[in-house]
């Protein structure tokens, strides 16, 4: 049960073509003062200079913390010294030690998961804890070029001094090989697939072949890299099963309870109905363990109570999209309601987020109408409302 | 010799060799072995029911394969039983076979069963489950890291509590980060064993016998039996025991004091054999609480000679190759260095289970369970079946059999006869549900025949017919159990469990009911609602359907409780409703055909289901009805099946004829193409529903049909005879020839009652009183209405019961 609530997004100023030395220089102070979002090893320098003074367990080569370090500062814990680390990522124990000693095999680190599932904000925090920086980042969308994993040329100097290594500009990836540190590709399944296989010789040669020079960037002890993928979007350009073999996969669950995920969407919806000026509501909690409830029920394919089963709808149902159909449903409740939720504002937005294949899945969602909903106690007007949107 | 007797020397000290064992450790088996061949003890005493001790040399038999289990039940009563399995990696199993590969006496020395089985009757007392095939006994034989059902509060978990003192906290994973990974001994076999025993020794200074109760008693007897084969054999004693008990037997008690312990046990008489077990069995999910999650890991363990975890990788790699996923050489050594590098961040010598599997969820499953769960069924737990030799004395199935068959004065016969059965007489009703139970375990005794004369459902028709080898398929069949009775719901359940078609699962219902199987039925009617939950072909589906429909009235005839089965029908039926619609879309002819048979059978078992008198279900027959609705107006659904759900609405009076008219109208006008027309008009009125009466008696539609007929333009016509054909030869002769009088004598030309408007087209307005006068005596005999009849009637049946 992942408790950021982090938007995927990332801030641009990331991205790439800054040089990316954050530790050094006056720009960092100012980043620091002024980003709406600092880093995570700006953030929580506190706490990983606490470990790092007192791990005295085998780091391996350029690493800042050894792995069990890394995992504590991940899952959260107290030092000897009393010193608190706060927990990053509440979850399942097992998928971080995994990711850490991933990284420590020097195999990459595929962390896949539906939207919501904090994929970026475990990589940041793998990157800033092992490397220190978690600024060697790409950010992968459907446009992304073959440069920004290699290399790129800086056409004044190409053309005025010819090739050299002046005048190439090289990707975060490189930077990350030459120096031993942790790179990070984000939505790789989004990077066209002839670019994504740009990777294969980094992952497997561990080096970085440039031709037009005669010349190669091999990676130092302590390279690797943390890709972030979607596993059910569509549109994604599926990985070679060559590239799938030299990554070793991490898959982040959605929150494991039903409590923990109604405490993720009632925080979130809040924080964004604060930023869209819609007046609170009152009794909204029941309206979000109702609209989790159908989620998670769809999503399991079974009741929560574990007695009958039930048919999946081709859609993800995460929970990023329970957060939508709430703060759309306390929209229409601000605007054309008394302001408050009630059923027949989230109908509508459920009927939307679960019938995706109209002909299958509506279906399934008359199925779960007829066959759960009806039956429950307390049920009977968001029944009705969506029998209302159903027909 | 000198080796030997320098070994026997050291133990000499202490007295008989005590080897302390986790039962069923793979690391304890290893550790055993050693120890064994190092002293060379000249007797080996066993935990274990002493009544086997004559079944030890079947061990040595070639036909016999582990896992297997000793089972202990009592001779009157083959339900209360109790079993000691055994699987290749058990200490106790590697101690009987090496005494018996080195020609050295093995004895089983635990509390006799006779006494073990007895207490089991005053646990029944005491409110613990008494059908079940695990009492206190089992458990407990396996109960060092498991606390068996029952009092389990007040038992303590001793490797619980070790693992804790450790700080580890989960004991599984402490004991065999301690025990079982230690690769084969270097140095001293017996130091493992000393080790334990101490800790054990310190554990049982603080807990006493720690909630276990009995077990003092079983450590006396014990106690004694050591001590006879010491006064035997002086020291050449090896005894394996469960750790827990190693202290107890150390201890020097008197012998007095050991029998008043002993004295005035209970005691039921008992018989034992060997029965082939399973490693699913052995593991803890199945409910028989042999207390191992893993034992295919745990056999890979003590059969792997060196290199563990690259040798079960390897095994994964071959496992999903098998199921087609691409797993190179390339994964194998990924994920044996992931699990290695794992065990380092986690603290602990070898990669031990969990290691594994994340190491092959995370390179050879690409982070997927699905695979995952293949490798935990097929590997983890495994499918290894054992088997017991031929000459092991009988299963309790047999005598349960053999005692049923004396009371119901059934006797097996190799000549065929047939066996008539009234249910209502109590001997032939319990015939006959011992018929059913015998076939749901596939010794095929009797099969059901076709009744002659009546065909009453409180009467059965049987073939029997004993052969030879069903006497092998009752031994084979004693694997599900001790009795008759819980061997068929054992059987049920699986069968329910692997079934693969929906249907499958609803004809073991129907079979469950017959062979009244109600511990059975609960399981079978859960996946059956899951099965109907995740199927999305409606067709399967609604074959299910009667099929449960008229296992609900059976159940009915039988008294049987039949709340969830009704529950489920509903259920069943809901989805069918939701489903059907859709489903009727954009089918070829042979679909809507199949199609149209699916809805006729809905439409009956509908019919059947809302007579239930169980609440919740009245309005399954409206509901239907809106379905049936549905289709007959939507354009996309084929002509055949909108003909009959016209039909069917029509039937149920819930469709007015001037509006059947009108949909017949609608349906014959020019503007549909003339197959269509002649596909709905089979839906409508083809079929052995009696459609041609109801030509024959509605003049109205016949005209329609008739107007439409003529107007087909002659180059379509040959395209509809065929289906119009079909349609009307399927009528009787009588049908056809008064249709064929009326359409000769023209429309409008009939008896003149379609004129009459708001009566019923072919019928007066008013009745005629005299002429259904005349009809009235023979209702009432019929009927048996009158009371001089309703003698004659009852004193029939008398004669032929």
């Amino acid at each position: 049960m992942p408790v950021s609530v982090e938007p995927t997004s990332v801030d641009p100023s990331q991205n790439g073509s800054a040089p990316a030395n954050a530790g050094a220089g006056a720009s960092a102070d100012v980043t620091e003062a002024e980003a709406l979002r600092p880093h995570a090893e700006d953030a929580f320098a506190g706490e990983l200079a606490a470990l790092a003074a007192q791990d005295e367990r085998p780091r391996p080569a350029r690493w800042k913390l050894s792995p069990w370090a890394v995992a504590m500062y991940l899952l959260g814990g107290t030092l000897p010294d009393g010193t608190v680390i706060t927990p990053k990522y509440v979850g399942p124990r097992r998928i971080v030690e995994v990711a850490v000693t991933t990284l420590a095999t020097d195999r990459a680190l595929l962390l896949l998961g539906v939207p919501g599932t904090a994929k970026t904000w475990v990589s940041e925090h793998l990157a800033a804890a092992v490397s220190g920086d978690s600024t060697l980042l790409v950010q992968g969308t459907a446009g992304t070029p073959e440069e920004a994993i290699r290399y790129g040329w800086n056409y004044a100097q190409l053309l005025a001094h010819g090739p050299s290594r002046d005048a190439l500009v090289p990707s975060p990836v490189m930077r990350a090989m030459a120096d031993g540190m942790t790179a990070r590709v984000e939505e790789l399944t989004r990077i066209p697939a002839d670019v994504q296989d740009t990777l294969i010789t980094i992952l497997s040669e561990k080096t970085l072949p440039i031709p037009e020079l005669g010349q190669e960037v091999q990676a130092v002890r302590g390279f690797n890299l943390i890709a972030t993928a979607n596993d059910r979007d569509r549109g994604v350009n599926d990985l070679s099963s060559a590239l799938r073999r030299r990554f070793n996969t991490v898959v982040l669950p959605l929150p494991e309870t039903p409590e923990a995920e109604v405490d993720i969407v009632s925080r979130r919806v809040d924080q964004i109905g604060r930023s869209l000026d819609l007046p609170a509501a009152p009794d909204g909690l029941d309206e979000i363990r109702r609209v989790v409830t159908v989620f998670r029920e769809l999503r399991d394919g079974v009741t929560t109570d574990g007695r009958t089963k039930l048919k999946s709808p081709s859609g993800t149902l995460s929970t990023a999209e329970a957060i939508s159909v709430v703060t759309n449903g306390l929209a229409l409740a601000a605007h054309f309601g008394d302001g408050v939720l009630r059923p027949g504002d989230v109908a509508a937005g459920i009927l939307g987020a679960v019938v995706r294949d109209p002909a299958a899945d509506r279906v399934i969602w008359q199925e779960y109408l007829e066959t759960v909903v009806r039956e429950r106690d307390g049920w009977k007007d968001f029944y009705r409302a969506c029998r209302e949107v159903s027909v | 010799m000198t080796g030997v007797e320098e070994a026997v020397g050291r133990a000499a000290g202490a007295g008989p060799l005590l080897l302390g064992v986790r039962h069923h450790g793979p690391g304890s088996a290893r550790a055993v072995r050693a120890a064994l061949e190092e002293a060379r003890p000249r007797v080996v005493l066993i935990e274990g029911p002493p009544e086997a001790d004559a079944l030890i040399p079947l061990a040595a038999d070639e036909d016999m394969r582990p896992p297997v289990a000793l089972l202990a039940h009592a001779v009157d009563e083959p339900g209360r039983s109790a079993f000691w399995p055994l699987a290749e990696f058990s200490p106790e199993w590697v101690a009987i076979r090496w005494a018996l590969e080195h020609d050295v006496p093995a004895r089983f020395i635990d509390l006799p069963a006779t006494h073990t089985l007895a207490w089991g009757t005053q646990e029944d007392e005491a409110g613990v489950e008494g059908e079940s095939p695990l009492d206190a006994e089992t458990a407990d034989s396996e109960g060092d890291s498991a606390p068996g059902p029952g009092p389990a509060g007040l038992r303590i978990d001793p490797l619980g509590v070790l693992a804790e003192t450790a700080g580890y906290d989960d004991p599984e994973r402490w004991w065999e980060d301690v025990v079982e990974h230690r690769g084969v001994g270097k140095g001293d076999a017996l130091a493992p064993f000393t080790v334990l025993e101490e800790a054990m020794g310190a554990l049982r200074e603080t807990y006493g016998s720690g909630g276990h109760a009995r077990d003092l008693v079983r450590e006396a007897y014990m106690r004694l039996q050591v001590r006879a084969a010491q006064r035997e054999f002086e020291d050449g004693v090896a005894v394996v025991c469960g750790a827990w008990h190693v202290p107890a037997l150390r201890r020097k008690t008197t012998v007095a004091a050991d029998k008043a312990l002993l004295k005035g046990l209970p005691k039921v008489k008992t018989d034992m054999t060997w029965v082939p077990w399973t490693h699913r069995r052995l593991s803890r999910i199945s409910g028989y609480g042999a207390g191992i999650d893993s034992p295919g890991w745990y056999g890979h363990l003590f059969s792997a000679p060196d290199r563990p975890v690259e040798r079960w990788m390897t095994k994964v790699a071959g496992l999903l190759r098998g199921e087609d996923r691409l797993v190179s050489s390339a994964h194998v050594i990924e994920a044996v260095r992931l699990a290695e590098t794992l065990a380092a961040m986690r603290g602990r010598p070898l990669p031990g289970l969990s290691e594994t599997t994340d190491a092959v969820r995370a390179v050879m499953c690409e982070g997927s369970d699905v695979p995952l769960a293949l490798v935990q069924d097929r590997l983890i737990v495994g499918d290894v079946l054992g088997e017991v030799p031929a000459s092991a004395p009988a299963v309790p199935l047999q005598r349960d059999l053999a005692r049923l068959q004396r009371r119901l004065r059934l006797k097996p016969e190799a000549l065929e006869r047939e066996l008539e059965l009234d249910l209502r007489k109590d001997t032939d009703a319990a015939r006959s549900r011992l018929l059913h139970r015998l076939r749901l375990l596939g010794v095929a005794w009797g099969e059901p025949a076709a009744s002659r004369g009546s065909t009453g459902t409180f009467r059965e028709t049987w073939r029997l017919r004993w052969e030879p080898e069903l006497s092998v398929r009752v031994a084979e069949a004693g694997v599900w159990g001790t009795t008759v009775l819980s061997a068929a719901t054992a059987k049920a359940e699986a069968d329910a469990v692997a079934a693969q078609g929906l249907a499958d699962v609803t004809a073991l219902a129907e079979r469950c009911l017959l062979a009244e199987l109600p511990d059975a039925l609960p399981t079978v009617m859960r996946i059956l609602a899951d099965r109907a939950a995740l199927d999305s072909d409606v067709g399967q589906l609604a074959q299910a359907l009667p099929a449960l429909v008229r296992s609900l009235r059976y159940g009915d005839v039988r008294g049987t409780d039949t709340g969830a089965l009704g529950e489920v029908a509903a259920g069943l039926a809901e989805r069918v409703f939701v489903g059907l619609p859709p489903a009727c879309a954009a089918l070829d002819a042979d679909g809507a055909e199949e199609m149209r048979r699916h809805v006729d059978a809905v439409h009956g078992a509908v019919g059947l289901l809302g007579d239930a008198p169980a609440a919740g279900q009245g309005h399954l027959r409206a509901r239907w009805q809106s379905v049936l609705r549905v289709l007959c107006g939507r354009d996309t659904v084929p002509g055949v099946i909108r003909g009959r759900a016209v039909r069917l609405l029509l039937d149920d009076g819930e469709l007015a004829q001037d509006e059947a008219a009108r949909l017949i109208g609608l349906v014959l006008s020019p503007g549909t193409p003339p197959a269509d027309a002649a596909a709905w008009i089979e839906g409508f009125v083809g079929g052995g529903f009696g459609g041609g009466m109801l030509l024959v008696h509605d003049e109205r539609l016949l005209g329609l049909v008739d107007a439409w007929l003529t107007g087909v333009p002659a180059e379509a016509f040959t395209d509809v005879l065929p289906l119009l054909r079909r349609t009307f030869s399927a009528y009787e002769p009588g049908v056809r020839r008064t249709l064929g009088e009326l359409v000769r004598r023209g429309p409008g030309a009939g008896s003149g009652a379609a004129g009459t408007g708001s009566g019923i087209p072919g019928f007066a307005a008013e009745l005629d009183t005299v002429r259904a006068d005349a009809v009235l005596p023979v209702v009432r005999l019929l009927l048996g209405l009158d009371e001089e009849e309703e003698h004659i009637g009852n004193d029939l049946v008398g004669v032929t019961g």
